[in-house]
């Protein structure tokens, strides 16, 4: 382990270099995003362009939620497989109430409201009880969330029969695809309200600026990475995952801690459920072979997180979801078939555990 | 003088096996007393129970004087007896001054809404205790797991001082140090028994334990079979002791006059 | 054992038909995944790792299996010569991606669940390469004899064959015809014997369960740790392959998703049949019975005609429910040493 004593003892030019590895060491998620960035910009038509960086935000916002919660679980030092199907169950739920009451003559506002907030609600006890499985019944995480995943699927396809929700209120189209601001050269700026165009050329050329589910999700990013980072939970979080001993000896109430920390992965999927409720306007439960929970944790490790637990932050996660979402991206425009996504997906992972290995941590901590 | 711990009919037991057998103890205020005895004669469960890990089935516990009630590792916090275990319960993945305030952060406003972390104010604490106690390490921000051994114990001993502990219980405080880190620790525990904290030190390296403790007691199979002034005894005696191949004095939960100081 | 026992009972009285040979043996049938994922899971739980690649690896040797033997015979070959040309590519192939899982797990100290997810991602774009999406159809005919065979025939009172039906048979005596014991089922009996034994009383697996029960120990035993852990999830990728292959015989088609929804069966057999994720418990015969838990659920559920989207729920309560009682019950679960 390198003290910082061992630091200055190197000679000068030697620990420029050691400076320069550690800092691509710990970067390298960030690095190598922007390299991709770059390839895909030289090998990609059409790569880079407000526009198609736009499609890449609106498309990872499912995997940015997800990927989000599954943080502080994985930072506490556990993990949670369930978020896949929560989701898919949420997405349902909500659904189903927002076209059953508009259907019952209830206005608009009302069913969306009401099916969001109860979707979320219902989305939220799948984490509590997964928190309650693995603290008062000592049952191991993966097992409780795997269980979980399992039961969500079950629910999910038998409230939907395995048909998707459709014929919801007009207005959840309007929401899933709306944006904070429309640019176009003819209209000039305009808030909230898309432009009346008429000529095929201006309604392509058409500026969409921060979709409004890019909004949501970047304000609540915002908030729980701020929660995190700079509060007493956050701290706590960090400290579970780290030494979960060291933890209950300075009197943090464990159990509870980590209830809420699961709660708060199911909720992030229970909002990933409601977004893709208005994202695709209809409610869908999501098959086994979607993956999400696996590219969740593959984003939060390519992150930095340790599956240890102790490490790890909502940016880095971000930036994990960023690459994937890139290469995705990238690789469709290029026009590779999109299941080489999953090997590159793979190695990318493999490479991540292999780059925390062999760059030491580094002395600080900000 | 008034004990500051005392501990009466102390008995624990597992199923069948009795760990700790009528225990009876005093420990004064600024004492260093060695625990002794072999492996499963009792010392880490008797400890368990004084800093509420256990239970005890019987017995009585009087802190300053005063009965108290520990049911749990919490109660005895708040009283001020505070536990080093062997693996020091650090977290490697946090620094030295998080560390210190785990479990007792000190939050401040963030635009007078939020509460968050006051890093500067724990930073400046723990500084003024890790100097009290004159102990050094580089730097504040370092993450605990670049810290040497005798460092680590050091910070948590420093945990110990800052929440006011007033009784410290040691649990193989050298254990995987190496000769000069172990003396630092030692001069540690000299520096807090000198400002009135009572410490209780388990620990397999007499030599050690020689050389900071004031008194010793011996235990064999459950129960205190002697009990030592440092001065006026010898490690081959405690040896004999400890492995039974000199009798004890035959002190019990009575409170038997024999071989008690004071 | 005594849950199986009742789950087969409940069965049996709730359901039609449920308690008769055929029945039995479309259970066994039904498992074959799930026994042979479960039983390769097996090693690698045992020594504290978990293989979460197995999901597509089925679907990745079912591919290439399919792929040699389309080929093969395409181009000329006999039928015996194409599918086992086909069967031996396909465990060959198998074994690569175990051994990198073992190279990643023992000499980089990847940690199992990344390594082995990043091998479930890798498998199932190889495997969608080779097949470019499309089920692999057209195999040589004997494959389905193979695959829906019987290692017996019993006409009661008239004739018993082995391997091959009874010719000529009368549409009365076709309805009572007795097949017994499915050639797969033979196929899968024999390796998980194989295995069974290998790990119970042979020295690799007494070592196994020697690494699982602490890492340090076993190397300073001098077991050649690195070694072994390839060889372990070589082992549970072989039989991955195995089920590819099982497949294909079955089905008769290659298809890259195919068992990738048995990855949490295979995981929760093993956990049902007594093995910690922790590492050092588990055998074998706990996973075959975890195994035909969950395939006597999975028939029992469809004879008794609910939708099978209960099924993962049953499961998922299941597992829980066992570790449950692993940990309330440990004399229940604990075996003699």
């Amino acid at each position: 382990m390198r003290v910082l004593s061992d630091f200055f003892l190197l000679e000068y030019p030697e620990r420029r270099r050691k400076k320069v590895l550690n800092y691509i060491g710990r970067n390298w998620s960030l690095l190598f995003l922007m390299f991709m960035l770059g390839l895909f910009s030289i090998l990609g038509k059409n790569f880079f362009g407000f526009r198609n960086f736009s499609n890449i935000l609106l498309a990872a916002t499912t995997l940015l939620l997800l990927a989000s919660g599954e943080t502080f679980v994985i930072i506490s030092g556990g993990i949670d497989l369930s978020i896949g199907f929560v989701m898919g169950f949420v997405c349902v739920t909500s659904a189903i109430i927002m076209r059953d009451l508009h259907a019952a003559g209830f206005p608009q506002a009302v069913s969306i409201l009401a099916g969001s907030s109860i979707g979320i609600l219902l989305g939220v006890i799948p984490g509590f009880i997964n928190g309650v499985l693995v603290t008062k019944f000592k049952v191991p995480p993966f097992i409780a969330t795997l269980g979980m995943w399992g039961i969500a699927n079950g629910l999910a396809w038998r409230i939907s029969e395995g048909f998707p929700i459709a014929f919801l209120p007009s207005k959840v189209r309007e929401i899933g695809m709306a944006y904070i601001a429309y640019y176009s050269s003819k209209k000039g700026f305009s808030l909230f309200h898309r432009p009346v165009l008429t000529e095929r050329a201006d309604i392509w050329n058409l500026m969409k600026i921060i979709s409004l589910p890019v909004l949501l999700v970047i304000i609540l990013l915002v908030i729980f990475a701020f929660i995190l980072s700079r509060t007493k939970f956050g701290q706590h979080t960090y400290a579970i995952g780290g030494k979960i001993d060291a933890a209950i000896r300075a009197g943090i109430n464990v159990p509870w801690h980590l209830i809420k920390v699961y709660v708060i992965s199911s909720f992030f999927a229970a909002c990933a459920g409601v977004l893709l409720t208005f994202k695709l306007n209809m409610g869908i439960h999501t098959q086994y072979t979607s993956s999400y929970e696996l590219f969740a944790i593959a984003a939060v490790v390519i992150g930095g997180a340790s599956l240890t637990g102790g490490k790890g932050g909502i940016w880095g996660t971000v930036v994990g979801v960023l690459l994937i979402g890139t290469l995705d991206n990238g690789l469709m425009l290029m026009g590779i078939p999109i299941f080489y996504r999953y090997i590159a997906i793979g190695c990318i992972l493999i490479v991540a555990v292999l780059i925390d290995q062999f760059f030491p941590e580094l002395v600080y901590k900000e | 003088m008034e004990p500051l711990l005392e501990v009466r009919n102390i008995t624990k037991r597992f199923g069948g096996l009795t760990a700790v057998d009528n225990m009876d103890m005093k420990i004064f205020p600024g004492e260093v007393v060695g625990l002794l005895g072999d492996n499963g004669a009792g010392k880490s469960t008797l400890i368990k129970c004084i800093s509420g890990v256990y239970h005890a089935d019987t017995g009585r516990i009087f802190f300053e004087g005063k009965e108290v009630k520990i049911d749990n590792p919490m109660d005895a916090l708040a009283v001020g007896i505070e536990t080093l275990y062997q693996d020091l319960a650090l977290a490697e993945n946090l620094n030295v001054y998080s560390n210190i305030f785990l479990g007792r952060e000190k939050l401040k406003r963030f635009l007078g809404l939020v509460k968050v972390l006051d890093h500067d104010y724990m930073l400046n604490e723990s500084r003024k205790v890790l100097d009290k106690l004159e102990i050094e390490v580089p730097s504040l921000r370092n993450l605990i797991r670049t810290l040497s051994g005798g460092q680590r114990q050091a910070v948590a001993i420093s945990r110990s001082i800052y929440w006011d502990a007033k009784f410290l219980i040691m649990d193989e405080p050298t254990a995987a140090l190496g000769v000069a880190e172990q003396k630092n620790v030692l001069d540690l525990v000299k520096t807090l028994s000198s400002h009135g904290i009572s410490i209780i030190i388990i620990s397999h390296q007499l030599h050690d334990v020689f050389s900071v403790a004031t008194r010793l007691a011996i235990m064999r199979r459950g129960r205190k079979i002697a009990e030592r002034i440092t001065k006026e005894t010898t490690t081959d005696e405690i040896v004999g002791l400890i492995v039974g191949s000199l009798p004890g004095d035959y002190e019990d939960a009575s409170g038997g006059a024999e071989g008690t100081m004071r | 054992m005594v849950f199986l026992a009742m789950e087969i009972i409940f069965f049996s009285l709730f359901g039609t038909n449920y308690f008769s040979l055929r029945n039995l043996q479309n259970i066994l049938l039904a498992s074959t995944t799930v026994l042979l994922l479960a039983t390769g899971e097996t090693f690698v739980i045992i020594t504290g790792g978990i293989d979460l690649s197995v999901g597509f690896m089925v679907g990745f040797s079912s591919v290439i299996c399919a792929k040699v033997m389309v080929t093969l015979q395409a181009a000329g070959a006999s039928q015996a010569v194409a599918i086992s040309c086909g069967i031996l590519a396909a465990l060959l192939l198998g074994l690569l991606p175990g051994l990198v899982n073992g190279l990643l797990v023992a000499k980089l100290k990847v940690p199992p669940f990344i390594a082995t997810f990043g091998m479930y991602g890798i498998a199932y774009g190889f495997a969608e390469i080779i097949c470019k999406n499309v089920p692999i159809h057209s195999l040589p005919t004997a494959v389905g004899s193979i695959g829906h065979g019987y290692l017996s025939y019993w006409l009661p009172g008239k004739a018993l064959t082995f391997l091959k039906r009874p010719e000529n048979l009368t549409r009365l005596e076709l309805q009572n015809l007795v097949s017994i014991i499915p050639n797969i089922t033979v196929i899968v009996a024999i390796f998980i014997g194989i295995f069974a034994f290998i790990l119970a009383r042979t020295k690799f697996g007494q070592h196994t369960y020697a690494i699982g029960g602490s890492m340090d120990a076993a190397e300073r035993a001098g077991i050649n740790v690195k070694r072994h852990l390839i060889k372990v999830y070589m082992i549970s990728s072989f039989f991955a392959s195995l089920a590819g292959v099982t497949y294909v015989l079955r089905f008769i088609t290659g298809r890259a998703p195919a068992g990738s929804a048995r990855l949490l069966d295979a995981v929760v057999a093993v956990v049902i049949g007594g093995a910690s994720l922790y590492g050092g418990t588990g055998t074998i015969i706990g996973t075959v019975i975890g195994a035909l838990i969950i395939g006597t659920l999975e028939i029992g559920l469809v004879n008794l005609g609910i939708p099978t989207y209960n099924l993962y729920i049953a499961v998922g309560c299941i597992l829980i429910i066992a570790v449950l009682i692993d940990q309330f019950f440990p004399e229940l679960v604990r075996k003699e040493d």
